[in-house]
C-alpha cells in the first residue's frame, strides 16, 4: 500500500514536466528548491527550538557560491558548484552558529536577522566577485556533455537531488541525532542529564541547516538563471518560517508540504502584490490558532496516530 | 564509591548547603531526608553538574565530578530522575527511552543520514532494548504514547526507565514516590529495590515519604538549613530526637 503510493508519487513527479505547461515544471522546481530550505530551517528552528528569520542569508551564499564556481570553471559538471555551496555554507552556519550558543529565544532570532542583512550588503560591497546591484548571471548548468537548459532538464536536476536530501532527513531525524535535537527542545536538563552534548547539538543543527539552505542556494541559482541581492531580503526570510510554521515544527514531509504551500500560493498572488503580505500574515495567524502543529499534525489527527 | 566532602553553595546570599559531607557504598540504597528546602534537591544538582557549589569535593569512583559537564557526567555512569517530572513531553514514550541510549549508539549526523546498514543494526538494536525496559516496567502498551499525555504515575516511571537505558552505575532518584498512591509506592518501592539487588546499583533517593524511606534504605542522612544534622540506619534515625523535632514530628501526618 505504502509502496504504491510511492511509486505512484514518484511516477507522477517524473511525469510531471511532460503533462505540464513549462512555466508550471519552472515552479515545481521552485517548491523543491524551498522544501529543501525549509527542511533544512525546521532542523535549527522546530527540532532544536533556535528560531532562524536569517535563511535568505544562507540561501544567498549557496546561490552566489554555485554561480562563481560556475562561471570561474566553465562546463564543470554541476555536482561541483553544488557541492561547494554545501560546503560553504556549511561552514558560515557553524561561523555564525558557534557565538550564537549563548542566544535564545528573541536574541536569537535577532541576530539571525542581522546575519540576513549582513549577507545582502556583502553582496553589495564584494561586487567585484558578486557584480553587486548589476546582478549575477548563472551559467547553464552542464552534466558531462549534457547542458540543463531548459526548465525539464532543470527539473530534473533538482528533483532528484531535492528527494536524497528528504531522504537524508528523514533517516536523521530518526536516529540518534535527530532524537537528541528533539531532546534539546523538549527539556536541555533532561537531555544534558542522559548525556547529550547540548552545545554541539546545538551548533550541529546549524551547520546541517546550513548545508541544505547551500544546496538549495545552489539549485535556486541554476533555476532561476540570474541572481541579484534584492531577492534575498528578509521577506524571503520570513516566508520560510511561514512554510514550516505552516507545514509543521519538527516535521520533515510537514517542511514539503508547507513549502509546497506557501510557494504556490505565492505564486497565485503574484498579481496582488500589495495584498500579498496581507493575506499571508492572517494565513500565518490561522494556522497558529487553528492547527498549532501545522499540516503534519492535522494529518496524523486525520490518520488517528494521535494516541 | 560517591563521595562529598565539605560542600557548600549560596544563593543570593542564602546559603543552600553548608558543609555538607556523606559517602555512599557500591550497591547502597541511601537516602536523603529533610524539610522543604533543607538543601536535598541542590545536593542532586550538585552531583550532576547543573550548579557549581563555591566548596567543597565530589567524587564517583575516584573522578571529580566537578571538573566534568553534565552530559560527561552522564557518561560516567550517573543517571537521575527529576522531582518534577522532565520527560520530552511530545516525544513518544520509545522515543524518551531511546534518547536514554543516547550514550551507548555510535552512529553521528553523517552516517544517521545515510541509515548506512550499521546504524540500522544499532537502531534496531537500540529499540528492542528500550521495548524491553518499558515492558518491564509496566509502560509496554503506551510505547507509541506521547510522553507529555500520560498520567503522572506514568511518567515518572517513563524516567526511571530512561534512566536506566544509559546502564547507570549510581542512579539518582528525586522524589520518585512524590504524586504516587499507597500501591504505586508500594510498587516503586520493590523495582528500586530489585535495582539494587539484581543489577547491582547504587541508589541515592531523596524522598520525603518516610515509609519508602524506612522500608529500603540502607542508611539515612538527614538535611535541614543546609546541614547534615543526623546520619545512619533508618530505625536509629527514625528514634533520633534531633531529626524528630526538625522534620519527622513536624510532618507526620
Amino acid at each position: 500500500m505504502r509502496r504504491a503510493a510511492l511509486a505512484i508519487g514518484a511516477l507522477a513527479l517524473l511525469g510531471w514536466p511532460w503533462a505540464a505547461p513549462p512555466y508550471f515544471v519552472f515552479l515545481a522546481s521552485l517548491i523543491v528548491v524551498n522544501a529543501i530550505v525549509a527542511i533544512g530551517l525546521n532542523l535549527l528552528s522546530g527540532y532544536t527550538n533556535q528560531l532562524s528569520f536569517g535563511h535568505a542569508g544562507f540561501l544567498a551564499v549557496g546561490a552566489y557560491t554555485a554561480a562563481i564556481v560556475a562561471t570561474r570553471w566553465p562546463g564543470v559538471p554541476v555536482v561541483a558548484p553544488l557541492l561547494a555551496a554545501a560546503l560553504v555554507t556549511a561552514l558560515v552556519g557553524l561561523a555564525l552558529g558557534i557565538p550564537c550558543l549563548r542566544l535564545e529565544g528573541l536574541y536569537l532570532a535577532m541576530a539571525t536577522l542581522a546575519f540576513g542583512f549582513v549577507v545582502v550588503e556583502a553582496i553589495l560591497n564584494l561586487d567585484w566577485l558578486t557584480r553587486g546591484n548589476d546582478g549575477l548571471r548563472v551559467p547553464v548548468a552542464h552534466l558531462g556533455s549534457w547542458a540543463l537548459a531548459g526548465d525539464r532538464e532543470r527539473y530534473y536536476l533538482v528533483l532528484p537531488v531535492g528527494a536524497a536530501m528528504v531522504w537524508a532527513a528523514l533517516n536523521l531525524a530518526r536516529t540518534r541525532t535527530g532524537r537528541a535535537l528533539l531532546a534539546i527542545r523538549e527539556s536541555e536538563i533532561a537531555a544534558q542529564a542522559s548525556g547529550v552534548h547540548v552545545a554541539r547539538y546545538r551548533a550541529l543543527a546549524f551547520v546541517v541547516s546550513a548545508l541544505y539552505t547551500g544546496v538549495a542556494g545552489g539549485l535556486f541559482a541554476f533555476v532561476v538563471g540570474f541572481l541579484s541581492p534584492d531577492a534575498f531580503d528578509v521577506f524571503l526570510s520570513v516566508d520560510f518560517v511561514a512554510m514550516i510554521i505552516v507545514g509543521g515544527l519538527g516535521s520533515v514531509p510537514g517542511s514539503v508540504v508547507g513549502a509546497a504551500v506557501l510557494t504556490v500560493l505565492h505564486d497565485s498572488l503574484a498579481g496582488f502584490q500589495n495584498y500579498r503580505p496581507l493575506i499571508f500574515g492572517a494565513i500565518l495567524i490561522a494556522s497558529m490558532l487553528f492547527m498549532p502543529g501545522g499540516i503534519a499534525s492535522a494529518f496524523r489527527f486525520l490518520k488517528g496516530d494521535r494516541v | 564509591m560517591l563521595s562529598v566532602e565539605d560542600l557548600s553553595i549560596s544563593f543570593g546570599g542564602l546559603a543552600a548547603l553548608s558543609g555538607l559531607g556523606f559517602e555512599v557504598a557500591e550497591r547502597e540504597i541511601f537516602a536523603l531526608i529533610g524539610p522543604n528546602g533543607a538543601g536535598k534537591s541542590t545536593v542532586f544538582n550538585v552531583v550532576t553538574g547543573l550548579y557549581r557549589p563555591s566548596s567543597g569535593r565530589v567524587r564517583f569512583l575516584g573522578e571529580d565530578l566537578l571538573a566534568l559537564a553534565p552530559h560527561e557526567i552522564a557518561r560516567r555512569g550517573v543517571a537521575r530522575t527529576f522531582q518534577n517530572t522532565e520527560v520530552f513531553r511530545t516525544l513518544t514514550a520509545l522515543d524518551n527511552v531511546l534518547i536514554g541510549r543516547h550514550t551507548h549508539l555510535r552512529s553521528g549526523a553523517l552516517r544517521g543520514a545515510l541509515a548506512v546498514a550499521s546504524v540500522r543494526r544499532e537502531e534496531a538494536a537500540a529499540r528492542g532494548t528500550a521495548r524491553a525496559l518499558l515492558e518491564r516496567l509496566g509502560l509496554g502498551e503506551v510505547a507509541g504514547v506521547e510522553a507529555g499525555s500520560l498520567p503522572l504515575g506514568f511518567q515518572k516511571r517513563l524516567e526511571l526507565a530512561r534512566a536506566l537505558a544509559s546502564e547507570p552505575r549510581l542512579l539518582l532518584l528525586d522524589e520518585p514516590a512524590g504524586g504516587l498512591n499507597p500501591t504505586e509506592t508500594q510498587a516503586l518501592m520493590e523495582v528500586i529495590v530489585r535495582l539494587r539487588d539484581e543489577h547491582g546499583l547504587t541508589i541515592l533517593v531523596v524522598e520525603h515519604d518516610m515509609e519508602l524511606v524506612m522500608g529500603i534504605s540502607d542508611r539515612v542522612a538527614v538535611l535541614n538549613y543546609g546541614r547534615k544534622i543526623a546520619e545512619g540506619k533508618p530505625d536509629r534515625i527514625a528514634a533520633d530526637p534531633a531529626v524528630i523535632e526538625a522534620y519527622l514530628g513536624s510532618e507526620d501526618d
